[in-house]
């Protein structure tokens, strides 16, 4: 843990270097990730509600997503660059290094660019908070806290994926930016709004929807079992197929040579 | 004009070999562009009155978009022309019989029409034989069809002259990218949602904005939102728009290339 906040405040200087353009970049991921909500705004123009849920409640719901996507962004972008570590062979020497792999790959980068999002969020959040209708309780505190980290985990989870398939591709997989990219851009509205089909696939399959939709019916008081409030906390056990597939592909790994 | 379009086929042939890459790319963007229409589908049970499009064209414009959406994006194209930039190489391309501006049209014109190449068609075929809310149609007439095939190349002219001169914009700051640029252009061009799900104000100032030039144009003439004579003004008003911008490009090429110092090297 030491040598992670080592690695964290080498990585802050180096990237306050150039503060002008760091703080350019940082307002520009701000405003950047308003026109998400922006489109959101726009719609409830026209429209005010979607299956049931008011745009305060829809907010809500866009702010957290965008929290633990951000969350695990910043700290899992080591993940993002990984198959470059594969193709340039950078990836041998975390082996031969006495510390853990995913550690390594953790430590490697962390992007604090990406903090712009969420602090973006945080002001939807703040503003969604009082006008969601929610009756803010101990345990609906504690619930939207489980949302964010358990939801930073699961996107963590999904970086992990798109990273082992690394492993057997040595290039990074488009395909996953559906799942990570999509997982927030969708994640905006309550999954349940893309029908039964998407919803079944986000809950049992990636399990986005355990720290989106089943605890937000749990704020709005529209399910009263707790179980709805610990959905997030069984989302965690995502996390053991995507680390079991990063071993799978760890075993399988032959150097490029270069 | 016969380098140019030498370049243009390297270029395109060179785009070309990333097939892989295109597979995935275009399964990402199939599940994005159904997702979209399941979103709106969302709005659209909720109040079908307050739906300022057709559904069908709406469907339209969100296929369109994703199949030719290599044609259209703002970001991702062309950007080894700020790598020259940054890393000074562009004092070689300085000594090419080559004007630079057209240079890098032409390049990232080819990546554009390459990528597109390789990932619309098998979007589109999905598209139209999907079961019935989700389908795309074809343009209702003939007319409507050649507008669009217009309207289409216009709108790439219009995105890259924007985009360059965001590239442009890194004589200044030596920086890669500019966040706000691109999106500024994707929300406005309708990239999130399309422009007649804009309030009603905003509607107004976005339908003359640049920006409206780029795919808003023909991806609402395709679906038919946007017919007969309004698309003949649209197209005028897309081909003022791409003037404007190219002529703003050449003027802020000329003026940057005469601070440029190149240190030796």
């Amino acid at each position: 843990m030491k040598l992670y906040f080592k690695y964290f405040s080498i990585h802050l200087k180096s990237q306050m270097q150039y503060k002008a353009t760091f703080f350019l970049n940082f307002f520009g991921r701000i405003v950047m990730s308003f026109a998400t909500v922006a489109s959101v705004l726009f719609m409830f123009t026209r429209f005010n509600q979607v299956d049931g849920f008011t745009v305060s409640q829809i907010l809500l719901c866009t702010s957290v997503v965008s929290m633990a996507y951000s969350l695990a962004e910043v700290f899992a972008r080591g993940f993002d660059i990984f198959p470059r570590l594969l193709g340039n062979g950078e990836f041998d020497r975390i082996l031969v290094r006495p510390r853990g792999i995913i550690f390594q790959v953790l430590a490697s980068h962390i992007e604090f660019l990406r903090l712009g999002i969420f602090i973006q969020a945080v002001a939807v959040l703040l503003y969604a908070i009082p006008n969601s209708g929610v009756i803010w309780t101990g345990d609906k505190i504690v619930t939207l806290l489980l949302m964010i980290f358990c939801g930073a985990a699961v996107f963590f989870g999904l970086y992990i994926i798109y990273t082992s398939f690394a492993f057997f591709t040595t290039e990074g997989l488009e395909f996953m930016n559906i799942l990570t990219h999509g997982g927030r851009e969708f994640g905006r509205y309550p999954y349940v709004i893309y029908g039964d089909g998407i919803l079944k696939f986000l809950t049992y399959i990636i399990p986005l929807a355990l720290i989106q939709y089943y605890p937000l019916l749990y704020l709005l008081d529209r399910a009263q079992s707790k179980l709805y409030m610990f959905m997030p906390i069984i989302s965690l056990l995502f996390l053991i197929p995507s680390y079991s597939f990063f071993l799978i592909g760890l075993r399988r790994y032959k150097s490029t040579g270069s | 004009m016969k380098k140019y379009i030498a370049l243009f086929r390297i270029r395109f042939i060179n785009g070309l070999q990333y097939r892989a890459a295109a597979l995935a790319g275009l399964t990402t963007q199939f599940a994005w562009g159904f997702m979209e229409i399941l979103s709106f589908s969302a709005f659209y049970r909720a109040n079908p009155a307050a739906f300022p499009m057709e559904f069908s064209h709406l469907v339209s414009y969100v296929w369109i978009q994703q199949a030719f959406l290599a044609l259209f994006m703002p970001w991702g194209v062309g950007g080894n022309a700020v790598e020259t930039i940054v890393s000074g190489n562009i004092s070689y391309d300085l000594a090419r019989p080559m004007d630079i501006y057209n240079r890098w049209f032409f390049e990232t014109i080819a990546d554009r029409v390459s990528r597109a190449t390789l990932r619309c068609a098998p979007i589109l075929i999905l598209a139209s034989i999907l079961p019935l809310p989700f389908r795309m149609k074809l343009p209702s007439d003939l007319f409507q069809f050649s507008m669009f095939l217009i309207s289409v190349p216009i709108a790439m002219f219009a995105v890259t002259a924007y985009c360059l001169i965001d590239y442009m914009s890194a004589f200044y700051t030596m920086s890669r990218y500019n966040a706000i640029f691109v999106i500024v252009a994707d929300f406005f061009a309708g990239g999130y949602i399309p422009i007649p799900f804009f309030p009603e104000p905003v509607r107004k100032i976005a339908e003359l904005l640049p920006f409206a030039a780029m795919q808003n144009m023909p991806l609402r003439i395709y679906s038919g939102d946007i017919a007969g004579m309004d698309a003949v003004y649209g197209i005028g008003l897309q081909l003022f728009w791409v003037t404007v911008m190219i002529a703003f490009g050449k003027l802020l090429m000329r003026r940057s290339l005469k601070r440029i110092v190149t240190q030796g090297g």
